[in-house]
């Protein structure tokens, strides 16, 4: 057993060799060349200067005045709070809708359930700049919904519902873009819940709001939780949906770092901040690895 | 016993039908029973017969398709699971892997609105009398088979419900374990006065444990009866086989009347009560238990009975006798069991009572 458990060890090690090699080139070489580049002195025509220099990680706080003084420079503070609190409401609504969906597509017979979950999965075959693009036609000036505001009456024709370039069309564009992400993790887990478990709550005089509370909610945890990772993550560093519903007016995270590597062509702030969003990312899944621990117990029973 | 019987519950007329596209299966037909308060009552019957259907309709999981169930003369057709005062043990225990054991059995309670100390008191009260409290704490998934099923009965109790219903408790146990639980449940049930409706598959546990036995086949009620009843006196061909070991032997009936003869294919004649709308010539099936038959060893060689199967079973044995291709099983006790071996010739007899015209 022993000398068998050795060699097994070792073949384990040898087999997984080709998934490490992708992992490397694909995944830890990048990030390693972003950790370089975030150290370096940025070269006004692009790339850097191969110079250490800890400047990129320093404007994300401070800037240098007109007479080169340091001082405190909040403004991309308030980008990555400002980021934050749009990632955590996109989170929030699209856990808001994905819960019910998830709910009632569980619950539908076993031929409707598959043709909802491909219906889930239908936006991702498109590119999702193009869909964005679509919310434009859809909330902008003379767009879907003003004109069927003008078609009712509801709006005389001189005024603007302004829906475009706000912090809602933002919001909308986010969760549009990510409910997927939402769904399917939660539907995944209420798919493996026992349906007699609700039956056995009934039984023992649960209303449908108890059921809900006490009984599918907790079961459901783990989707929820893995869904708002799927979603939240990604919202933090998006940039499509800011730039085009948002109009860039209002810089976020993900525009911001976007617009280092191109327009500012400040390639180290750029990877500096990149560095600093995914240690944000890191610190909200050891937080997500802190909540499923207490979920394991019911994962090792099934 | 001389008191009143009150009824507990009345089912009346109940047929359920399930349907699936065009395909419609009768689970239940027309079926009528009465089960009393403070009864061990058992539905017993193979699997796909109707039984846990009829318990779900009481439970209210599904909805009745014709009739009517009433809970101490209440009629509760109408009303959801969640409003009806029964609650149920399920095969697979199906307890909330979420809550702790305290939790699990508190659950009801907490729905009911008791306040805290009410519900703490009579949640450990439960755990007590299925000997479970110190696992207060555990989850389900630290517990064992027998664990789990005493907190699950614990759960259905704590609301004191007016019926308790059990869908194949033990099923799931391994047999030491469903042999002690048996025991346990039939003290339960005395101990708390609450009715039982049990449904079990097994004939042997539904002998041990009940006070009265529905025998259900097809969606049809055979035989309503205490244990005693059903094993000694069959209403039918289905309940004498289901029922423990049975030989129903093809006859002719000789002379009709209480005090009837019927003749064996065999030669045998029997003296037995005859029902009345058999009449003489007739072709009749009788049924005798295996235990019932005497044998003895045949002194002439006229007889035509040989032991063709001799099964040793440690405290007794069971043979098969051969004669013109009937076969008639025989249980032999195990002071006889040195006396007889297979091939030997024997004669037979049938004591009175012991046999009986079966449709």
């Amino acid at each position: 057993m022993n000398i068998q458990g050795e060699n097994k060890t070792q073949n384990r090690i040898f087999a997984l060799l080709p998934l490490w090699v992708v992992i490397g080139i694909f995944m830890i070489g990048p990030l390693l060349v972003m950790a370089v580049v975030s150290l370096m002195e940025s070269n006004v025509y692009g790339g850097v200067h191969f110079k250490f220099s800890l400047s990129g990680y320093r404007q994300i706080l401070f800037d240098t005045n007109l007479f080169d003084e340091i001082e405190f420079n909040p403004a991309y503070l308030i980008i990555i709070a400002r980021s934050f609190m749009l990632a955590l409401a996109a989170t929030f609504l699209s856990l808001l809708i994905g819960f019910p969906a998830a709910y009632f597509i569980s619950r539908q017979s076993n031929k409707v359930k598959n043709i909802l979950i491909f219906l889930v999965t239908i936006p991702f075959w498109t590119n999702l700049l193009i869909r964005t693009f679509a919310w434009i036609i859809i909330l902008g000036k003379g767009g879907v919904i003003e004109s069927s505001f003008y078609f009712f009456g509801l709006l005389d024709e001189e005024s603007s519902l302004n829906l475009m370039y706000t912090n809602s069309a933002i919001l909308i564009g986010l969760v549009y873009s990510y409910l997927p992400l939402m769904v399917l993790p939660i539907y995944a887990s209420m798919e493996k819940m026992d349906l007699r478990l609700l039956e056995a709550a009934t039984d023992l005089y649960s209303n449908r709001i108890e059921l809900i509370r006490k009984i599918i909610l907790p079961l459901s945890m783990p989707g929820i939780i893995g869904g708002s990772i799927l979603v939240f993550v990604p919202c933090l560093g998006a940039f499509i949906a800011p730039d085009l519903l948002g109009g860039g007016k209002k810089l976020l995270l993900g525009s911001l770092i976007q617009f280092q590597f191109s327009y500012a062509r400040n390639w180290p702030f750029g990877a500096a901040m990149a560095m600093f969003l995914l240690a944000l990312v890191i610190l909200v899944l050891i937080f997500n690895a802190r909540l499923n621990r207490k979920h394991r117990e019911y994962a090792n029973q099934k | 016993m001389s008191e009143k019987k009150v009824n507990a519950i009345d089912v009346r007329n109940v047929t359920k039908i399930y349907t699936s596209g065009n395909a419609q299966t009768k689970a239940l037909k027309n079926a009528n029973l009465t089960i009393y308060d403070n009864e061990f009552f058992t539905l017993l019957g193979p699997s796909g017969c109707g039984k846990t259907t009829l318990l779900r309709l009481i439970a209210g999981f599904e909805d009745i398709t014709e009739g009517s169930i009433n809970l101490f003369n209440q009629e509760i057709v109408y009303l959801p699971p969640n409003k009806r005062p029964v609650n149920t043990v399920f095969q697979q225990y199906s307890l909330f892997p979420h809550l702790n054991v305290f939790e699990n059995v508190a659950f009801g309670l907490r729905r009911l609105k008791k306040d805290e100390n009410q519900v703490e008191s009579r949640t450990f009260e439960v755990l007590e009398l299925v000997q479970m409290r110190e696992y207060a704490n555990r989850k389900p998934n630290q517990l064992s088979g027998g664990q789990q099923q005493r907190v699950a009965l614990a759960r259905a109790l704590a609301p004191e419900p007016k019926v308790l219903l059990l869908d194949e408790p033990l099923s799931a146990l391994d047999l030491k374990l469903r042999q002690a639980m048996r025991f346990e449940l039939k003290t339960l049930q005395r101990e708390t006065g609450i009715t039982f409706v049990f449904v079990t598959h097994d004939q042997e546990e539904a002998l041990t444990m009940s006070d009265r036995i529905a025998v259900i086949n097809e969606g049809e009620i055979q035989q309503i009866g205490e244990p005693e009843q059903i094993y000694e006196s069959p209403s039918n061909k289905f309940v004498a086989n289901f029922i423990g070991e049975a030989n129903l032997l093809s006859a002719t009936c000789k002379t009709p009347g209480e005090n009837g003869v019927c003749e064996l294919e065999t030669g045998h004649t029997l003296n037995l009560f005859v029902p009345p709308h058999i009449k003489q010539n007739d072709r009749v099936t009788i049924f005798i238990r295996p235990e019932r038959i005497k044998i003895e060893k045949s002194s002439n060689q006229k007889s035509q009975l040989i032991i063709s199967e001799f099964t040793y079973l440690g405290n007794a044995a069971t043979i098969q006798l051969n004669s013109n291709n009937q076969l008639i099983n025989v249980n032999l006790p195990i002071e006889d069991l040195k006396v007889f071996k297979k091939g030997d010739f024997v004669d037979i007899q049938f004591p009175k009572e012991s046999a009986q015209v079966i449709d």
